[in-house]
Formats: C-alpha cells, sequence, structure tokens
C-alpha cells in the first residue's frame, strides 16, 4: 500500500513532499494513474495536488493571465477571462480528451506530461507563456521553451512543483487557430496539430506571425523561416505553400501507431493552408 | 486509512487503502457493480461516476480522493424507489444493447443535462463523447437523452 497525500495548504505539501522525497505528484491523474497501471511508472507514495486553493483559478494581472496548474480544462473552458483572451487556447482545450477527461486534468498537468502531443502545448508556445515554479526554498519563472525538455521531460527540480503558468494578453492578434488531426473527433491523440497566432492588416497583409506545431517532434515544434517567409506577405494560398515548405524541413516527426512520418510532415505543412480566410 | 463521503445519499466512513482505485471500492468493498471497468485507462467512460454533479472517471482516481465528496452511481440516480427519466428513455428507444455502457453513458448525459438542460443533437453527441458504446451506433442513444431531456424540463417521467 502506497501513501497518498490530499494537502490542503502549500505547508501540508511541502511537508508531504519532505516526508516522502521519492513521491510522484499528480493533480488529475488522467496521466499518470494510466501510466502507473501499465507499469511504466512506479511511485512509492502519490501527493495529488486537486485540493490546493493555491493552485486553482485564473487571474488578469495587468498585461498577463495566470493561469492556476491544478486548475482543470473545464474549468478554464468555462472561465470568462481564458474565453475573452485566450481563445487559441480554448480551440485547443476543446479537442483535448472528453468531456470526463477535462473534468479531471488539468494544464499543469499536461504540461508536467510533456508530451509532443500534448494538446495545450503549441498554443501555449506561441503564447510564449512562462512556467512558475515553487520549492521550499522559493520561486522561479521559466519560459515554457526552456522547462520542456522532450517527450515526457521537464526542468522541473526535485522538490519542486509547477503552480501556474502566465501568458501575455495577445492583444493585438486577430486570428487565432488551433488545429488538429487525430483519428477521431473525441478522445484522440493528436496525429499533427498546429497553433498560429498573427497579426493581419485590413488590407491582407501578415503583420506577425507565431506558428507551432504538436506531434511532428520531440517536443513541439516551431518554424521561424516559415513564420519569416509569411511575415509582410499576403495570406494567399500561393504564400502559404511557399511557407509550407519551410514547415516540412523544420518538423522531426516518427512514424507510430497513429501515422507515419512521412504523413505527419506533409499534413503540419498543409495545415498552414487552413488559415487562408474565407 | 477512514476515508468518509456520501454516497448516493448516504454518509460512509470506509477502513481501505488509499491507493486503491475508486471503481475498486465501489464494486470490491461497497458491491455497487453497476460502475464498469472498460480500459480501465480513461478512454471509455464506462466507469463514469459523478463526483459533486461533475462525471468522471473512477478508474483514474483513488479511493483516498473520495474523502468528502458527494458520490453519485448508477444506483444512487434515481430517488428512493422510483424512476429517473434518463434510464426510462434509454428503455423507451432501446438506447441499450449489451448494456456494459449503460450506466456510464446515463450518468455521463445526467453530467450534460445538469449543464444544459436543453440541449441540441450535436450538443448530446459532444456531452457523449467521452462514453462509448460499441453496439448501439449512438443513435437511439441520442434520441433517448433528447427525450429525458424534455421529460426533465416538462417535470414528468418520460414514458
Amino acid at each position: 500500500m502506497r501513501k497518498v497525500f490530499l494537502p490542503r495548504d502549500m505547508a501540508e505539501l511541502w511537508s508531504a513532499m519532505a516526508d516522502e522525497p521519492a513521491a510522484r505528484v499528480y493533480a488529475g491523474g488522467t496521466d499518470l494513474l494510466v501510466a502507473m497501471r501499465a507499469g511504466t511508472v512506479v511511485a512509492p507514495a502519490l501527493i495529488c495536488l486537486e485540493r490546493l486553493a493555491e493552485l486553482q483559478g485564473v487571474r488578469e494581472e495587468g498585461e498577463e493571465i495566470w493561469l492556476g496548474a491544478a486548475t482543470t480544462h473545464a474549468a478554464l473552458l468555462s472561465n470568462p477571462l481564458v474565453g475573452r483572451h485566450l481563445p487559441l487556447l480554448v480551440q485547443a482545450l476543446r479537442t483535448l480528451g472528453s468531456p470526463p477527461i477535462r473534468n479531471m486534468g488539468t494544464i499543469g498537468g499536461n504540461i508536467c506530461t510533456a508530451s509532443p502531443a500534448g494538446d495545450t502545448l503549441p498554443p501555449l508556445y506561441v503564447l510564449a507563456a512562462e512556467v512558475e515554479l515553487q520549492s521550499p526554498g522559493g520561486r522561479r519563472r521559466l519560459p515554457l521553451r526552456d522547462f520542456i525538455a522532450g517527450p515526457g521531460q521537464t526542468r522541473l527540480e526535485t522538490g519542486e512543483i509547477l503552480t501556474g503558468v502566465r501568458v501575455r494578453k495577445p492583444v493585438d492578434a486577430n486570428c487565432h487557430r488551433f488545429e488538429k488531426i487525430g483519428q477521431r473527433q473525441a478522445l484522440a491523440c493528436c496525429i499533427v496539430s498546429m497553433a498560429a497566432l498573427l497579426t493581419v492588416t485590413p488590407a491582407g497583409v501578415v503583420a506577425s506571425i507565431r506558428l507551432a506545431w504538436g506531434s511532428v517532434g520531440p517536443t513541439v515544434m516551431e518554424a521561424p523561416a516559415a513564420e519569416a517567409a509569411l511575415t509582410g506577405s499576403f495570406m494567399t494560398r500561393e504564400n502559404l505553400h511557399r511557407a509550407a515548405v519551410f514547415v516540412r524541413q523544420a518538423v522531426a516527426p516518427i512514424d507510430d501507431i497513429r501515422a507515419s512520418a512521412a504523413y505527419r510532415r506533409e499534413v503540419a505543412g498543409n495545415l498552414l493552408l487552413r488559415l487562408l480566410p474565407g | 486509512m477512514t476515508v468518509q463521503f456520501n454516497l448516493n445519499g448516504r454518509r460512509i466512513a470506509l477502513d481501505v487503502d488509499p491507493d486503491r482505485r475508486a471503481v475498486d471500492i465501489l464494486r470490491e468493498e461497497l458491491g455497487l457493480t453497476g460502475t464498469k471497468e472498460g480500459c480501465g485507462a480513461g478512454e471509455c467512460g464506462a466507469c463514469t461516476i459523478l463526483v459533486d454533479g461533475v462525471n468522471r472517471l473512477s478508474c483514474l482516481m483513488l479511493a483516498a480522493q473520495l474523502s468528502g465528496r458527494e458520490i453519485t452511481t448508477i444506483e444512487g440516480l434515481s430517488r428512493e424507489g422510483g424512476t429517473h427519466p434518463l434510464p426510462e428513455a434509454f428503455v423507451k428507444h432501446g438506447a441499450v444493447q449489451c448494456g456494459f455502457c449503460t450506466p456510464g453513458m446515463i450518468l455521463g448525459a445526467a453530467a450534460l443535462l445538469q449543464e444544459n438542460p436543453a440541449p441540441t443533437r450535436d450538443e448530446i453527441r459532444r456531452g457523449i463523447s467521452g462514453n462509448l458504446c460499441r453496439c448501439t451506433g449512438y443513435q437511439k442513444i441520442v434520441d433517448a437523452v433528447a427525450e429525458a431531456a424534455r421529460a426533465i424540463q416538462e417535470g414528468e417521467p418520460s414514458s
């Protein structure tokens, strides 16, 4: 039998982590408990963050939005601040898992699982999200892209937890798009996803663009060459096709049970065409 | 450890290992075998229960997490000795074949109707998208949920 801790405040959390330094920390359990049952993760003790008020909710702080790490996907979806300021994240959350998975899984869990297919990650990359990490010794902030180190790997240190995610409101963006290709509409682990955040002038010229792809590399993939090719260009089919070539060069997909690397590479580029107006 | 929670309207206290899964506690300790285990990995919805009124998966919850919660299983959906419009409508529409998904499906639908009492057919499909049925093809399930929604709104049993 393993101990299961349900800390109700940060003091209880630090004390549980000190008592059981090898304990695994989780919130929704939708990844960790599956991995434990499959035998790929062994946990001598468990610490569940679901009752920590400090890790819950959404706050508007000046130019930034703070998302508590243990906030469920469903809670984010029904939050008016998220709806108003982060439509890109909303689109991604709607495709994540299923209603019960969204009622359990949390944004902090999606980040710490660090799956290349994590649905919230491409949107958070293009939003230049920062993670907030806390330990009894203090707090630090890291850009999300520096926090995620590889498939299933983060820079979380022993004794440290993820408490929240911070994003700057994308006030200038007027096009927010998340696209996901899966094997079915619900409960689908993504084959390729793309997050796009653009500012397009009334004349139809791309003033700025940020792009990121999921499931086509060991972590979220970016394509600065494609962004550069599109910046200052009209949003035409030809220009998007031209930029798609850079996307296919930038991604590093693998063959797996869901799709081949060649298919993923092709589709990663093709998803750009979905940005065509109309 | 002793875990105290409300189960189908009754306050209970159980002495159980905190790391056992909620689905195992319900089925093996409490004999509530209406809650099914399908995949054990969060992909099928057969183990759906309501936790404080919200549909969650009892295969991905540990006993310790039941503490202090209001738990509803399929056995507790109907009022004492009464019926509930959802199972009534499932019977009427033939929305059940093998029946393995049915308890989870009904609880998933109950959570949906709590949040959205008058869903469109598309909203019903999305609402139950975490509950897999390999028999019915879903049409009759959607019919049943739509009828139950109407019945609940009218405050009458569906048949």
